[in-house]
């Protein structure tokens, strides 16, 4: 998987609009008079895996639901599989992949039963060559289930009811996927594995972007983390940059003689080796801990409540003048 | 492949196993047998009686008539089903699949038409034991019969079609039942509509449900009976015209408004229907 460097979101080229399975400039979604997606802009390319972080209310969901062409924008430029949603038939639905979150819906069909039938309609659109829908006895050892093939939906416990929901997403072989908070519910065993199917699916070339509230989930999936705030992307790239971006500081932690030291400093590798040089016998449990993703996030989220409030006290201040 | 008869194919499929489904589930085959056993119990009790004035037994009239009226419930079911099947998600699922909703509708399509098909002939074949007086060898009346079946579930799925997409909430299915069940009484179905006001026949003129019950008494009744009728005929012609009307204003208005509900279907939407649904609940 290739990390990506964040781009100027103002302006992608020409060419980056082109080879963009997500081509989105200045989306504006407005409810009444209230912006919940105030000139949201992104790319993402073919093969990348993208998560969308943001807190609850920040218009995460409203603009997946756009991208899947489930609702249409205010105002702005999309291009989804280089398609305006709003204006995709159904041979470009046949690309996209939805991993809904889990609904009571066909609660009498067995697993089986359920994914073959759905797999039918991505039939007439396989093109030549193409292995599209997916074998479904295949894809339900994928996703864990071939032990439920006959089993009611309704009887599913709620981690098996989110593997068949990600089967259904994956079931028409999706150049594209949304995955809108994957693994709620999920026992620590079952992310792993969900985890897995991830990776494998990227190694496959398809393009993910994914929703959810788990930041070590995002780290650990995704190339790039695009951070949605107050309706506009805050920050656009991997977790290392992002966390780099909070603090360029590292935390170096060692006992010496059975004494706990901690150190912070801007070059911990060079730290580490005048430590090392100079201490070879007695350093033990050395640690460097740099910021994680959870550590960017916070900050950055932080700092835009922050500006956002000192732009209300601002506007506060100018009307009582 | 051309994708949209395939999916046609593929939708009628989706029938066939809905349809199954809700026939292996004792639940579901309750509520099935349900609404038939209500109503042979009710005929039996009418078959004793005469329609007033004359010596025509009033489960000979009602027999036929109630076999419309299980015709006219297929709109009740279908309604329904899109406003349940709207609550838990099935719809927004169907969207997500290439003509998935083309698929989705013909299967529902083909499991309403099934189920209230079943629950006819559940009240049928023993009804036929209970009264006597239909012309049952007659190779015309079932195919009168057929016809009323299929230009009757033309005329009623298309209204259920519109009144499941227009609500959103299923325990709003109330106020669509209120006034159904009150068109059942003014149309003539357990009591000949000419002994009713003038003005209340006229109402009940304008629905499907007393043409679908006139259609059916057309079709197994011997023609003597035709003289309790409104103007002593089976008026086949305003039959055939008034469903019509139905027919068409239906499939005109019906994929206008199921188009506009579609496009409204969404994830959020469903979540905001199912959280209001747990307050209920709560």
């Amino acid at each position: 998987m290739t990390i990506q460097a964040a781009r100027d979101p103002g302006a992608p080229s020409d060419s980056d609009a082109e080879a963009a399975v997500l081509d989105v400039r200045e989306l504006r979604m407005r409810y009444g008079t209230t912006d919940v997606l105030d000139g949201v802009t992104f790319t993402v390319s073919r093969g990348e895996v993208v998560t969308l972080l943001g807190p609850n209310g920040a218009g995460k969901t409203t603009t997946v639901e756009i991208l899947e062409g489930f609702r249409a924008r205010s105002a702005g430029h999309v291009r989804v599989l280089g398609v305006d949603p709003t204006k995709g038939d159904e041979r470009w639905r046949a690309r996209l992949g939805v991993v809904l979150q889990s609904w009571r819906d066909h609660a009498k069909w067995r697993v089986r039963e359920l994914l073959a039938h759905l797999a039918r309609y991505y039939v007439p659109y396989a093109e030549p060559g193409e292995r599209k829908p997916r074998d479904v006895d295949e894809l339900l050892d994928l996703v864990g289930l071939a032990g439920n093939a006959r089993t009611r939906v309704s009887m599913l416990s709620g981690g098996q009811r989110r593997r068949l929901d990600v089967a259904v997403g994956i079931v028409g072989a999706p150049e594209l996927l949304f995955l809108d908070e994957p693994t709620a519910g999920f026992d620590p065993e079952a992310r792993r594995e969900f985890h897995d199917l991830v990776h494998r699916l990227a190694d496959e070339d398809t393009t993910i972007l994914l929703t959810t509230h788990d930041l070590d989930e995002a780290e650990k999936l995704s190339d790039r983390t695009l951070i949605l705030a107050g309706g506009r992307i805050i920050a656009d790239g991997s977790a290392d940059e992002l966390a780099r971006r909070v603090s360029a500081e590292a935390e170096v932690r060692w006992t010496q003689n059975g004494q706990r030291h901690v150190h912070t400093t801007s070059d911990a590798t060079g730290y580490v080796r005048e430590l090392l040089t100079h201490n070879v016998e007695d350093v033990a449990e050395l640690e460097v801990r740099r910021a994680s993703l959870e550590d960017a996030y916070m900050a950055l989220v932080r700092e835009f409540e922050a500006g956002r409030a000192d732009a209300a006290v601002r506007e506060f201040e100018e009307a009582s003048l | 492949m051309n994708p949209k008869p395939y999916a046609l194919r593929v939708g009628f499929l989706r029938g066939g196993i809905e349809l199954r489904q809700t026939f292996t589930n004792l639940q579901d085959l309750w509520s099935h047998v349900f609404t038939p056993v209500v109503m042979l119990v009710v005929l039996a009790f009418m078959r004793d009686s005469t329609v007033p004035g004359t010596d025509f037994s009033m489960g000979v009239m009602a027999l036929p008539s109630i076999l419309g009226m299980f015709v006219a419930f297929g709109m009740v079911t279908a309604a329904n089903s899109l406003l349940i099947e709207r609550e838990d998600g099935t719809l927004l699922r169907a969207k997500a699949v290439p003509d998935g909703m083309l698929g989705y509708l013909v299967g529902k399509l083909v499991t309403v038409s099934g189920m209230t098909l079943v629950s006819l002939l559940a009240f049928l074949l023993p009804a036929l034991f209970l009264v006597d007086g239909v012309a049952v060898g007659d190779l015309g009346t079932w195919l009168e019969f057929t016809a009323v079946f299929v230009f009757g579930l033309l005329a009623v799925l298309p209204i259920g079609a519109v009144i499941g997409s227009l609500f959103s909430n299923p325990r709003n299915m109330g106020f669509v039942m209120l006034p159904v069940m009150g068109l059942i009484g003014i149309s003539g179905i357990f009591y000949p509509i000419t002994q009713l006001p003038m003005f209340l026949q006229w109402i009940a003129q304008v629905f499907p449900i007393y043409w679908l019950g006139l259609g059916m008494r057309a079709a197994l009744l011997p023609d003597a009976m035709a003289t309790v009728e409104i103007g002593e005929s089976w008026r086949h012609l305003e039959t055939v015209g008034v469903l019509g009307v139905w027919i068409a204003a239906g499939l005109v208005v019906a994929p206008v408004v199921l188009r506009r509900m579609a496009r409204r279907e969404s994830g959020s939407a469903v979540q905001a229907r199912k959280e209001k649904a747990i307050q209920r609940v709560a």
